[in-house]
């Protein structure tokens, strides 16, 4: 079989079966998990499948669907494109995918809407994989709005609480804030380049902007807004910690492995536009080292275990973004890649470590699970050691390393500073988690409750977490090359060093589990809310146009016209007042008239 | 003279003439029982439908006109009526005209079918209100005479005035139906008189030029003018189209019609009267007055990201859900102004695709309010809430039509707006990123609704009974409209890009050609 023929299948199995399942709603629960996972099982073998084909030959292809619409220039197609960097994704999103979905169908197993979570879920690997195969922008953003409204739909799952309806809308309407400054830059560059096409862009712009270095800046910084929101990234990040709202395998799926890496891919992906904008791309470097650290701070002082993971996600995406900016392509897309495996691991593995203790998530509620638990114990170890890149035997390390290596390289020694900086908090609040929540003392009466479909993806994550770095991502070509490790090899022992130190006092502190959680001094809290973004936006932004909104509410464009009406009928009265029958009234008035034209007759 | 061989010209007359006498026979019927009128409106507005339909497969649409050429027409219908004042009762139709026609033949269909279960008083004199309103309508898209357009457009008010006094709601201590139609019948006739004016002046400055009366579109098209007479015939007809559009601010009449109107004058409403002042400023403002348009365009698109803010940040506050939606339609229309005013062919194709994308989705929102208030008897959004899991089938369409005003991509309004923000980007810049701000807003406003009526612990426990068929299947229907508008819309833009290019040239020209 031709590749081109079948890559369109890996979307169509996915958005077909979610389509089934949003309809046939008396589809029996067998049918759910079979058509919910076998379907994206199927599209990671697919997607296996074609890997292995393309691989062969490494040409790119492009498959064309239908033309969505044609006027004058303006014609993107309903196409896809394949590459190495579509290859990779398609395949994390695919194969983790996967993963997660055989998780959930246990993890999910009790809830009364079983079918909508699936359908919601396969919309979105559907949208997710039209996001990451687009071969033109406008595509890539329908994608891109797509997996939005399915992070919407599924943080806001449990729609009984308005809590989590709330934290639904936050995360679509602040990333929609994002997307607006992207479609901004969309329609400059069409207006520039007079195409969408990715590869047409990515063509034309260094011929077009060759002594312009103000166009392409604007655009990047324009696509950058988009970035930033999706993937949490100042300053659009505060939507993530509140995310978590939703399901565990969701907050595994969209919220660490693949939906919030989006824009990193979108900036890996666009590559040659960043190149010619060189401020926007140490933007987008400077954004990723002051996140990485802001996060990696407020990860440490979270009493919530998925919070925890949250900003620790948004840390480690920051560290995607200090690659790009720094020139290290492929290390993004590297750590991007092994992110998604031990983020993912953590994020299910907490799922049944919430499981088991009934749905607490507070860790200084757990302590001691690591008896009860020996698989999440052991899942929780192997993804922490892979999050705080313990050296040589963890995807984490090499990812994080030739990340850290590149930044040096290329002279970004204040980013390399910064991120070695947070590979030390990485490693403390990674094993704070972890000691708090599975040694020491019992706090609560925890059962496993996982079932066989929930341990296959933990121990397989568990393999990819350690053996992931192996892998060698077919993006030469697609991405610029990374450059050339440092000849030293301090830089990279000292980083390592830092990981170390932060694992070494986090056991010192809490390696015999802790107690009752510290109390909140104002630092801590501030730290804790995350760096108090969220008050300033309710200051600045939210509450002034609900201000505004509100004393307009009566609109005062309509008391205009009232007002005109109220004249209107008060001069009517007035006129009124003369023709009042009264004989006098009449003869005095024609008096009065006579006089007044007789003196003006005269007058004149 | 018909353009296209196989068509009868009898056609179009025949579009107008199915529902007006569909509302005759609606309303006589009512003698024999309340379930034939609605049958009669049912089946003459599927028959109005299924014509456009027709002409549309057999017409020949031409790909592209020359820039300096007369407008092409389809097919064409012309009688004398008055000779002596160059007065004919004169039909045709194109791309443009064709696909409006049958937005309000699609949303006459929908009309009389979400009116089935809530109208139950005068049955009979509500379908020939309604079907008349709708014949109204039809000749707004369709006439080729300024006398007989101002005749139809007239004609399209006095029906809806009685379908939102007679059979409107109003609101607890709030205003009156009564109220809402006065206020819509005044601010209409208001701007109606002006266009009459303007009519009538331009008719006289054609007859001082040409020693000939006459009223015919295609002549008026070349009437010589002077920049100042030019300006003023413009505003004229510019605030005849602008309050119905609505353009900010003359915009107040439209949220308390729109929530104080039976459901179907609701739809009606928003899915068509809104878009004959659309159709208006494209068919007359711009060809007829291309300067003096090009000199206004800076401030009608200032008014344009003022509709589009004012009426986002007006819903943010509603509290009563058909009033939210009506300004969310004061906001989506500024981007059809805008569009319109940007005046690129990419432009003003997305000013179509939006008010086509907005007709059924804006429609299919009043229609879930109706079927709201049938089932809850209340409109204010603190009363619902649940309805996810208490009528999951209606939660879904909801969702989904809300969706749709946010701009979805995949759906018919998000290729509307990008359209015509792409298009307007090349023109106005600035006003065009103002303007997409608007779009942050829509999410806002639009999941807003969705907490408030289906998410949430629900007001109380009183069971809600799910959609039924008949609602199913028009929800159905206009949802596959959508998609198919949102992901495959070239048989729209192949039909109206005849058009649309040459009012796009025109406009850019700043002359009509001699």
């Amino acid at each position: 079989m031709n590749p081109a023929t079948l890559l369109p299948w890996v979307v169509w199995l996915p958005l077909s079966s979610a389509a089934v399942l949003l309809l046939w709603t008396r589809i029996p629960r067998v049918g759910v998990t079979l058509l919910g996972t076998g379907s994206i099982t199927a599209a990671a073998l697919l997607t296996a499948w074609l890997g292995a084909q393309w691989l062969d030959v490494r040409e790119p292809f492009t498959v064309v669907l239908w033309q969505w619409l044609q006027l004058d220039s303006f014609a993107p197609r309903i196409a896809l494109q394949f590459d190495g960097l579509a290859l990779t994704m398609t395949g994390i999103i695919t194969g983790v995918g996967a993963l997660i979905h055989s998780y959930a169908s246990g993890y999910m197993r009790d809830d009364p809407h079983y079918r909508q979570f699936f359908a919601y879920m396969n919309l979105f690997v559907a949208m997710m994989l039209v996001l990451v195969l687009a071969d033109n922008l406008l595509l890539l953003y329908l994608g891109w709005e797509g997996v939005g409204l399915c992070s919407y739909l599924l943080i806001g799952f449990w729609n009984h609480d308005p809590a989590n309806g709330a934290a639904a809308r936050k995360a679509f309407i602040t990333t929609r804030v994002g997307d607006t400054a992207m479609a901004i830059g969309l329609f400059l560059l069409y207006r520039e380049l007079h195409t969408l096409d990715i590869t047409g862009v990515l063509t034309a712009a260094p011929l077009v902007w060759a002594n312009d270095s103000w166009t392409p800046t604007l655009i990047a910084l324009l696509i950058l807004g988009g970035a930033v929101g999706k993937s949490a990234q100042l300053p659009l990040q505060a939507w993530l910690p509140d995310a978590m709202a939703g399901p565990t395998p969701v907050s595994a799926l969209i919220h660490a492995a693949t939906m919030v890496t989006a824009g990193v891919y979108l900036i890996a992906r666009l590559n040659g536009l960043y190149l010619l904008a060189p401020e926007a791309l140490a933007l987008v470097g400077w954004i990723g080292a002051i996140t990485l650290l802001l996060a990696g701070a407020a990860a440490l002082v979270q009493t919530d275990i998925k919070r925890v993971l949250a900003y620790s996600t948004m840390s480690q995406i920051g560290y995607m973004f200090l690659a790009l900016g720094a020139g290290a392509w492929q290390a993004a897309i590297f750590h991007l890649m092994t992110h998604a495996f031990f983020k993912a691991l953590l994020f299910l593995a907490s799922g049944s470590v919430i499981l088991a203790c009934h749905h607490e998530q507070d860790i200084f509620c757990m302590g001691g699970l690591r008896r009860r638990l020996p698989l999440a114990f052991w899942s929780f170890v192997v993804g922490g050691s892979a999050l705080a890149a313990l050296p040589l035997v963890t995807a984490g390390f090499w990812s994080k390393e030739a990340i850290l290596a590149g930044a040096w390289s290329n002279g970004h020694h204040a980013w390399w500073a910064m991120g070695a900086a947070c590979a030390f908090l990485t490693g403390l609040y990674t094993f704070r988690l972890v000691f708090i929540v599975f040694l020491g003392r019992e706090h609560t009466h925890a059962h496993d409750a996982d079932t066989v479909r929930m341990r296959v993806p933990l121990l397989a994550l568990m393999l990819l977490s350690v053996v992931g770095g192996a892998i060698a991502l077919p993006l030469a070509g697609v991405l610029p090359d990374d450059p050339a490790k440092p000849a030293s090899h301090v830089p990279e022992i000292l980083a390592v060093a830092a990981g170390l130190a932060g694992i070494v006092l986090a056991w010192f502190w809490y390696g015999r589990g802790a107690g009752v959680a510290p109390d909140d001094t104002p630092l801590r809290a501030l730290v804790k809310s995350g760096w108090g973004f969220d008050a300033l936006y309710d200051a600045l932004l939210v509450r002034p146009v609900y201000a505004l909104a509100r004393v307009n509410r009566r609109d005062v464009v309509d008391q205009v016209y009232d007002a005109v009406a109220i004249a209107l009928m008060g001069l009517h009265r007035l006129a009124l007042k003369p023709q009042n029958g009264r004989l006098r009234w009449y003869a005095a008035a024609m008096a009065a008239g006579v006089v007044v034209l007789l003196g003006a007759a005269t007058w004149t | 003279m018909d353009m296209t061989p196989g068509l009868s010209a009898w056609l179009l007359p025949a579009l107008i003439l199915i529902p007006f006498f569909g509302g005759l026979a609606a309303w006589y019927a009512e003698r024999w029982s309340l379930t034939w009128p609605r049958w009669v409106g049912l089946l003459s507005m599927g028959a109005t439908c299924l014509l456009a339909v027709w002409i549309w497969l057999h017409a020949d649409v031409p790909p592209a006109v020359p820039p300096h050429g007369s407008p092409e027409w389809i097919l064409e219908f012309r009688a004398e009526w008055i000779p002596r004042w160059g007065v004919s009762f004169h039909l045709g139709i194109d791309g443009l005209g064709l696909l409006m026609v049958l937005l309000t033949g699609v949303l006459g269909v929908l009309s009389v079918a979400c009116s089935w279960r809530e109208i139950q008083q005068y049955v009979g004199f509500f379908h020939l209100n309604l079907l008349w309103n709708l014949a109204g309508v039809m000749g707004v898209f369709m006439a080729l005479d300024l006398f007989l357009f101002f005749v139809f457009w007239e004609a399209m008010l006095v029906p809806m005035y009685f379908l939102i006094a007679l059979w409107g709601h109003s609101s607890r201590g709030g205003r009156s139906r009564v109220y809402a139609a006065t206020k819509f019948f005044i601010f209409t006739q208001a701007s109606g008189l002006l266009m009459l004016v303007g009519i009538l002046a331009l008719v006289w400055l054609h007859q001082q030029n040409t020693g000939q009366w006459s009223f015919s579109y295609a002549e008026l098209l070349y009437t010589p003018l002077s920049a100042t007479q030019e300006m003023l015939l413009m505003l004229a007809f510019f605030v005849g189209f602008a309050v119905k559009l609505p353009v900010f601010p003359l915009h107040p009449w439209l949220p308390d019609a729109h929530s104080q109107a039976p459901t179907a004058g609701s739809v009606d409403l928003a899915g068509v009267l809104l878009k004959t002042g659309a159709y208006g400023l494209l068919r007359f403002v711009l060809p007829l007055f291309p300067n003096a348009s090009t000199d206004f365009a800076p401030v009608a698109m200032a008014l344009a990201i003022l509709g589009i803010l004012y009426g986002a940040k007006m819903a943010l506050v509603q509290t009563d859900i058909k009033r939210l939606v009506a300004y969310t339609s004061v906001s989506h229309m500024g981007f059809v102004l805008l569009g319109i005013y940007a005046g690129t062919t990419l432009a003003l194709q997305g000013a179509l695709l939006l008010m086509l994308a907005h007709g059924l989705a804006t429609g299919a929102l009043f229609i879930l309010c109706g079927e709201l208030y049938e089932r809850l008897h209340t409109r204010e959004l603190s009363r619902m809430g649940g309805l996810a899991h208490r009528a999951p089938h209606y939660a879904t369409a909801l969702m989904f039509f809300a969706l749709a005003s946010l701009g979805l991509p995949g759906l018919g309004n998000f290729v509307g707006e990008f359209l015509v923000l792409f298009g307007s980007f090349s023109v106005a810049p600035w006003i065009t990123a103002l303007a997409a701000t608007g779009l942050i807003l829509a999410a806002v406003y639009s999941l807003y609704i969705v907490q408030r009526a289906l998410h949430g612990p629900p007001a109380d426990d009183t069971c809600v009974e799910d959609l039924t068929a008949r609602e199913k299947l028009m929800m159905g229907f206009v949802m596959l409209a959508l998609l198919a508008l949102g992901l495959y819309p070239q048989p729209v833009i192949d039909l109206a890009f005849a058009p649309l290019a040459q009012i796009a040239n025109w406009y850019a020209l700043g002359v009509p050609p001699p």
